[in-house]
C-alpha cells in the first residue's frame, strides 16, 4: 500500500515537473513570436511613413532624384522580403533600407529651407523614432531568441523540447558593415 | 533575461527580510513593555508581546496596502502631474515608445509631466498593469534626445525591475519604525514622569527597567538600522537600472551625459521624503560630501554613477558583463548580477550617436570662459570623452585623472616655469630677483618659494629631491 502511495507520489510530482518545463517552452517560444511581431509592425509603420518624407522633400530637392529612387527600391525589395516572412533575407532587406535612408538623411542637410519646414520637422522625428523603434524591437527580439534558445538547448528543458520538437529560433542579425558603423554627422 | 534580472534580487530581498525582523521585535518589544509597565513586573508579558507584533504589521499592512492601491495616484496628485499624449509632446512620447519595446513591456506606461524647472524624473507603479513615468517640463527642454532616452530607460528599469514594489514596502516599514520610534520616545519621558507621580501616590509599580531600557535602546537605534538598510536596497537599485538603462539604450554615454545635467539642476522644489528615492536623482540634495552616509542617502554618488556609463561606452561592448566588471572596479564591491543573469544575457555593441541637430547657445558661451580662464593662468586639458578639465594656477599636479570616464591626463605646460638645459638639469629662470617668486615642483605635491634675498644657485624639492638650478637675469 504504501509502496503504491509512494509511487504515485512520484509519478505525480515527475508529472508536474514535466508540465512546468513544457509549459516554460511554450511562454518563452510565445514572447519570442510577440517579439517577432513588434518588429514587423515597425517595419510596415516605416514603410508608411517613406512616401510622406520622400514627397515632402522632392519639393526642396530638385537635383537629388537618385536618393530617392534608391530609397523607394530598397522599400519595394524589404516589403516582399517581409511578405515572404523568411527572417534572414528580411534582415538583410531591412539593412539596405536603413542605409539607403540614412544616405537620404545626409543629404536632407544640405536644405536648410526643408529643415525649416514644421511638416518634414515632425515627419523626421517620426522617423528617426520609427528607426529606434526598429532597432530596440530586433534588440528586444534576439534578447527573446536568446532566453528560448537557451532553455531549448540547456538541460533538463531540451528533453521536453526534443520530445515536442521546439527548434531553435534565428536570432535578427543585421550583416551590412554600415549598420554597425553608423556614419557619424557633425554639423 | 529581464525576468532574471527581476529575480536576481536575493540579496536586497534579505536586507528587506532583516528589516521586517527588525519592525516585528521592535513593535513586540513595545508590546511587551506596555504589558510589564500596567501589569506589574511580575505579570507573563509573552501575550503583550504577541499583540505589539501584531499591531506592528497592522500598521504596516495598512499603510502598504493604501501604498499599493493608491499610492500611484497620490505621488502624482501631490507632484502635480499633467498627463503627455502623442500630440503634445510627441518626442518624449515617442521615446518612451522605444524603450517600452527594447525592454519588451507589454503595457505602454503612462507619461507625466510636471511643471518644474528643476531636471529629474521619477517612475511609479506598483502594479505592472498600470504603471506611470514623469519627468519634469526641465529635462524635456534641456536634455538631448539621447540623454532624454537614457533617463527614460532608467526609469524603465525600475518599472521593469520592480524596483517601486520593493522600495515602497520597504518605504513603508522605514516609516511604520520611524513613527513607532518617535511615539516610544515620547512615551517613556512621559511614563517616567507619570509613574513618579503615581508612585508618590502609592499605587503604580512602574515598568520592568529592563524592558523599559530594551525599548529604549530599540527606539534610538532601530530608526537607523532601518534607515541603513533602506539606502542599501534603494543605492543598488539605481545602478541596477542604470546597467540596465545601458542595456536598453545600447549608449551608455546618453545616460551619463543626462546625469551630468541633472546634477546640476536636480532639486525639485515639491518633493517629499517619502517619493525621493523614485527620482533618478536625489531631488533633496542640496549639497555637501556625497560620498558620506547620511547627505544624499538614497543614491550612489553621482559622479560613481557616471565614470562606470563613460567607461562603459569606451569599452565598445554594452553588457551587464561588463557594467559589473566596472561596478566592481569603482566601487570596490563585489558584483550585481548573478551568474546566470549574465550568461543569458546578449553583448550589444554601443551604438552611434543620434544625427540630431543641437543648436548650443552654450558651448559657444563655454568657450568664451575658457578663453578667459586660460588668460588668467588656468590650465586647460581636454579628455578623449568630452571633458573639459580646468585646473586653477595653484593646482600643481603633473596628472589629473579624468573625473567622469577615469582616464590618467598629463598636464602639458606645468613645468613652464622650469626647463632642461640640454642635460638632466633643470633650470629656473627668475624674472625679478627683488620679489618672491614661486613655481611648483614636477612632482606636484611642492612649490617652491623663493624670496627677495635668495641668491643661491640650486634650489631642492623637499617632496621629490628634485634639484632645481636658479638663474638670474642680468
Amino acid at each position: 500500500m504504501t509502496f503504491v502511495l509512494i509511487f504515485l507520489v512520484v509519478v505525480v510530482v515527475c508529472a508536474l515537473t514535466l508540465f512546468g518545463m513544457y509549459n516554460k517552452l511554450v511562454g518563452l517560444r510565445n514572447i519570442v513570436k510577440n517579439s517577432w511581431s513588434q518588429i514587423d509592425v515597425q517595419l510596415k509603420r516605416r514603410f508608411d511613413l517613406i512616401p510622406n518624407l520622400v514627397e515632402t522633400a522632392k519639393g526642396y530637392m530638385k537635383h537629388e532624384s537618385e536618393t530617392f529612387i534608391k530609397v523607394t527600391e530598397a522599400r519595394a525589395a524589404a516589403m516582399s522580403a517581409i511578405n515572404k516572412g523568411d527572417v534572414k533575407e528580411i534582415g538583410a532587406a531591412a539593412a539596405n533600407l536603413d542605409s539607403a535612408l540614412a544616405k537620404m538623411m545626409l543629404t536632407f542637410e544640405n536644405y536648410p529651407e526643408l529643415k525649416a519646414n514644421q511638416n518634414f520637422l515632425a515627419l523626421q522625428e517620426e522617423l528617426t523614432s520609427t528607426e529606434n523603434k526598429v532597432a530596440f524591437a530586433r534588440q528586444a527580439y534576439n534578447d527573446a531568441v536568446m532566453g528560448y534558445n537557451n532553455a531549448v538547448e540547456m538541460f533538463p528543458t531540451n528533453i521536453i523540447a526534443g520530445m515536442f520538437s521546439f527548434k531553435q529560433s534565428d536570432f535578427f542579425e543585421i550583416e551590412d558593415k554600415e549598420e554597425k558603423q553608423a556614419p557619424k554627422v557633425t554639423f | 533575461m529581464w525576468e532574471l534580472i527581476r529575480i536576481n534580487k536575493r540579496k536586497s530581498l534579505f536586507v528587506l527580510i532583516l528589516m521586517f525582523i527588525l519592525m516585528v521585535s521592535f513593535s513586540g518589544a513595545i508590546g511587551a513593555g506596555f504589558y510589564t509597565y500596567y501589569g506589574g513586573i511580575n505579570i507573563d508579558w509573552v501575550p503583550g508581546m504577541l499583540w505589539g507584533t501584531l499591531i506592528g504589521i497592522l500598521l504596516w499592512a495598512v499603510q502598504a496596502a493604501v501604498a499599493y492601491f493608491a499610492g500611484d495616484d497620490i505621488v502624482l496628485h501631490f507632484n502635480m502631474a499633467v498627463v503627455v499624449t502623442p500630440e503634445s509632446y510627441p518626442q518624449l512620447y515617442n521615446i518612451v515608445e522605444e524603450m517600452k519595446i527594447a525592454a519588451g513591456l507589454a503595457v505602454m506606461p503612462e507619461i507625466y509631466i510636471v511643471q518644474s524647472e528643476g531636471l529629474n524624473a521619477f517612475a511609479t507603479g506598483i502594479r505592472p498593469e498600470k504603471t506611470a513615468i514623469c519627468v519634469t517640463r526641465g529635462l524635456v527642454e534641456n536634455l538631448t534626445r539621447d540623454e532624454l532616452q537614457g533617463v527614460i530607460a532608467h526609469e524603465m528599469s525600475h518599472i521593469l525591475n520592480r524596483d517601486v514594489l520593493f522600495m515602497t514596502f520597504a518605504g513603508v516599514m522605514l516609516g511604520t519604525i520611524t513613527m513607532l520610534s518617535n511615539v516610544m520616545l515620547r512615551g517613556t519621558v512621559f511614563a517616567n514622569s507619570n509613574s513618579r507621580r503615581s508612585r508618590k501616590k502609592g499605587g503604580f509599580s512602574g515598568g520592568h527597567p529592563l524592558v523599559i531600557l530594551i525599548i529604549l535602546l530599540f527606539a534610538i537605534v532601530a530608526p537607523i538600522l532601518a534607515r541603513i538598510f533602506y539606502f542599501t536596497i534603494s543605492k543598488k537599485r539605481e545602478y541596477l537600472a542604470d546597467a540596465s538603462a545601458a542595456r536598453l539604450t545600447r549608449y551608455p554615454i546618453g545616460l551619463a551625459s543626462a546625469l551630468e545635467k541633472i546634477a546640476k539642476h536636480s532639486s525639485v522644489d515639491f518633493v517629499s521624503k517619502i517619493t525621493a528615492p523614485m527620482f533618478i536623482v536625489n531631488p533633496r540634495f542640496t549639497g555637501g560630501d556625497e560620498d558620506s552616509l547620511f547627505a544624499a542617502s538614497t543614491h550612489p554618488p553621482i559622479y560613481k554613477r557616471i565614470a562606470i556609463l563613460t567607461q562603459l561606452q569606451h569599452s565598445g561592448k554594452v553588457s551587464l558583463e561588463n557594467y559589473q566588471k566596472l561596478y566592481e572596479k569603482e566601487l570596490e564591491t563585489s558584483g550585481l548580477f548573478s551568474k546566470t543573469t549574465l550568461e543569458s544575457d546578449k553583448s550589444e555593441a554601443a551604438r552611434a550617436e543620434s544625427t540630431e541637430k543641437i543648436t548650443e547657445f552654450t558651448e559657444s558661451r563655454k568657450d568664451v570662459a575658457d578663453v578667459i580662464l586660460a588668460n588668467t593662468g588656468f590650465k586647460i586639458l581636454t579628455c578623449e570623452c568630452g571633458l573639459k578639465i580646468k585646473l586653477p594656477p595653484s593646482d600643481l599636479r603633473m596628472k589629473v585623472i579624468c573625473p567622469r570616464c577615469r582616464k590618467e591626463l598629463s598636464v602639458s605646460g606645468e613645468s613652464a616655469a622650469m626647463s632642461g638645459n640640454g642635460g638632466n638639469e633643470l633650470v629656473f629662470m627668475r624674472k625679478n630677483k627683488n620679489s618672491w617668486e614661486s613655481f611648483p615642483c614636477q612632482c606636484g605635491k611642492f612649490t617652491f618659494q623663493l624670496s627677495p634675498l635668495f641668491r643661491g644657485t640650486y634650489a631642492v624639492c623637499k617632496r621629490c629631491g628634485t634639484k632645481v638650478k636658479i638663474e638670474y637675469p642680468e
